[in-house]
């Protein structure tokens, strides 16, 4: 096979690999957007800042370290322990459902009912307030994630992949992220257990049920806070996987919060509602900018294309079918 | 007493339909622009005018223009920013490629083509609608920064990729480079200022302004009753693009100096605009004021506080901006969905009756 092709293919299956861990973020959105019809900007900083509680949890750093050196003149910082991985994201995880019970007890419990947009700038105010309290909490320096997670290419499929080139000497087999693998599976099981809670237990159902009619839900007696919180938490999960991932991948600093800027063309391209959709339009951004970005960015555009190809491609995509892939036709009524 | 409108009688239309139909009101604003225009000028130094009225009046102007695309006419824009960075850029290549032509031009000039700019993008307004068109408007706020950083023609190809404004003249007076007088840029950035306040306020009051609320307030109905949804939603992009680009000029040429755009005129800077007119009032020329002078403000009183007063360190004050700002804008839409300009309104009310409420 000629070189250019089969690095095409490498391109393609990283552009895959990114894809899935877009879709992760997406996931998040979708979650809520489908039980309380809110788009949650501030899903990005939910990642960030469950990547740094875990973080901080994990090495013992003392929650408002700083405020309290400034306030008070003194000089603490770690607790000096450390808390073993799983134990800290099992703590991480309270932390994130403890913030969802907050928000849906201070803020979402106040608007309910008010029009999708201004819900939608009520989540920009939430994250601003998350990732001014995320940075207060633990300080804004950039942190390595270290949970055990394996780091650099595979060399199982780099060399058995190297007969591909059949010789040729430029070609030293496919270089894929181990880390990228492992995401892709934590995903496909992360998406196969929602699927499965949401089809098989109580609450999945109550949850879909609330998807589909907030007041049928509630005259049947589901309790639409408590369905709330769920969902909220179960996007503070999805936040949490997603956190460890691309912390682990790039470091747990700002612009972690910047993917969830990212993961909007994502849903439109799915659709807002589709969780199938998250996933696939995922993997076609991932791809399309990837590709984008060897193909043409990179030798007649001068590079970086992919901080605008998701959204131009998303925007494009709009224009011929505006509810997204697997979304639901948008039917208006005056 | 004072504000009332007993015995302020109109005997002609145009005195009926003015903007401050109340006499009080009317000499307040008066007062304001007399202050602004003839007082403030003499007292002023570079700090003040650097730190407080500068990006207050600059912001004003971008507040204004997002407000008549999202306020009055319903669709949420996150490209501020990218606007903003286009009015910079076209000012900049004005500047050097005509250097003996007025600002004043350069800088409208600089507005008429963020308009056009505006107009393409707004585009796909006509066919997606809400947030889908808010994350539409990310692809002109990416894509205009990345044009700008990779083009070297935009940056006349110099080696830093910054642009840095020349000096130039108004009238004799230099306006723009490093070695201006406070008072000048003061009021340069002012007829600026107020030459769009009072040009959105009649445009909103206007035909054309009735029709981008009908389209806010329910397209498909606005459609129904006659009005073109084409024509609205493009004047209201090419009128608030047209304000932003004035702004951006201005941020750029005569507040900043030199701008590197992706730090400058960055996703934040969207954002910012956006929080101004959230707090300050949506659908309000007033609002877009007071937002700016609020989020102008607030960092500066909570570094004096802060740094100054407490000594703590300034990454800390930073980020208690983040929480204070975020929070404030939840906050508000609990509370007062119209922000401070509603809070005006109310007052303005309360003022009327008193001090007998009934």
């Amino acid at each position: 096979m000629p070189e250019q092709l089969l690095f095409t293919i490498e391109v393609f299956l990283n552009g895959l690999m990114a894809g899935v861990l877009y879709a992760l973020v997406a996931l998040g959105f979708v979650l809520i957007y489908k039980a309380s019809g809110i788009f949650n900007f501030a899903q990005g900083v939910m990642a960030l800042f469950a990547a740094m509680t875990l973080y901080g949890i994990m090495n013992g750093q003392v929650p408002f370290a700083h405020l309290i050196n400034a306030i008070f003149s003194t000089e603490i910082h770690y607790f000096g322990w450390n808390v073993p991985a799983l134990a800290a994201i099992v703590l991480t995880m309270g932390v994130m459902v403890l913030f969802s019970w907050l928000v849906q007890r201070y803020i979402f419990r106040y608007l309910v009912g008010q029009e999708p947009i201004i819900l939608f700038m009520a989540t920009i105010g939430l994250a601003y307030f998350l990732e001014g309290v995320g940075d207060l909490m633990w300080g804004s320096d950039i942190k390595t994630l270290e949970v055990g997670l394996p780091q650099g290419g595979n060399f199982w499929i780099e060399d058995n992949t190297r007969w591909l080139g059949f010789g040729n000497e430029e070609f030293y087999g496919f270089f894929i992220d181990s880390l990228d693998i492992v995401a892709s599976v934590v995903a496909a099981v992360l998406v196969l257990g929602l699927v499965l809670f949401a089809q098989y237990t109580k609450q999945g159902r109550a949850m879909r049920a609330v998807a589909d009619d907030h007041q049928a839900a509630l005259s049947v007696g589901v309790s639409l806070n408590f369905i709330w919180i769920l969902v909220w938490s179960l996007a503070g999960f999805v936040a949490l996987v997603a956190g460890i991932m691309w912390g682990a991948k790039s470091g747990v600093q700002f612009s972690l919060s910047l993917i969830a800027l990212k993961a909007l063309p994502v849903l439109m391209l799915g659709g807002f509602t589709s969780i199938p959709g998250a996933i696939v339009g995922g993997l076609i951004i991932g791809v399309g900018e990837k590709l984008f970005e060897f193909l043409i960015g990179l030798p007649y555009l001068g590079g970086a294309t992919e901080n605008w190809f998701a959204y131009m491609l998303a925007l494009i995509f709009l224009l011929f079918r505006p509810q997204g892939l697997f979304g639901e036709k948008i039917i208006e009524r005056v | 007493m004072l504000y009332r409108e007993a015995g302020d009688f109109s005997t002609t239309y145009p005195e009926d339909s003015q903007t401050f139909p109340i006499k009080f009101d009317r000499w307040r604003y008066y007062a304001v622009l007399f202050i602004a225009i003839f007082v403030i000028p003499f007292v002023i130094n570079d700090y003040w005018v650097n730190s407080i009225f500068m990006p207050f009046l600059i912001y004003a102007i971008a507040a204004i223009g997002l407000n008549i695309l999202v306020g009055y006419c319903g669709q949420v824009s996150l490209g501020t920013g990218g606007f903003m960075a286009v009015g910079a850029y076209a000012c900049y290549k004005l500047m050097t490629a005509f250097p003996d032509v007025s600002m004043i031009f350069h800088v409208l000039l600089a507005g008429l083509i963020t308009a056009g700019v505006g107009v393409i993008f707004g585009l796909p307004s006509l066919r997606i609608k809400g947030f889908y068109l808010a994350v539409a408007t990310l692809a002109a706020q990416f894509f205009l920064v990345w044009l700008f950083n990779r083009v070297s023609w935009f940056y006349n190809y110099s080696a830093s990729g910054q642009i840095n404004a020349p000096e130039r003249e108004v009238l004799g007076v230099l306006i723009t480079g490093p070695n201006t007088e406070a008072w000048a840029t003061y009021l340069f950035c002012l007829f600026f200022t107020i030459a769009s306040a009072i040009i959105a306020r009649n445009l909103t009051r206007g035909s054309i302004g009735r029709q981008w609320m009908a389209i806010r307030d329910m397209d498909i109905a606005a459609e129904i009753i006659g009005v073109n949804p084409l024509k609205a939603k493009l004047t209201a992009f090419a009128v608030s693009s047209f304000f932003v680009g004035i702004s951006g000029a201005l941020f750029f040429a005569v507040y900043l100096g030199a701008v590197e755009v992706g730090e400058v005129f960055g996703i934040t800077k969207s954002f910012l605009v956006l929080f101004m007119i959230i707090i300050g009032g949506l659908g309000s020329i007033f609002g877009s004021f007071a937002g700016a002078a609020f989020l102008v403000l607030l960092p500066v009183l909570l570094k004096v506080i802060g740094v100054d007063l407490f000594g703590w360190p300034t990454d800390i004050v930073a980020h208690l901006n983040l929480v204070v700002v975020g929070g404030l804008i939840v906050i508000f839409l609990i509370a007062e969905p119209h922000g401070l300009a509603q809070l005006w309104r109310v007052a303005k009310e309360k003022l009327r009756l008193w001090p007998f409420p009934h």
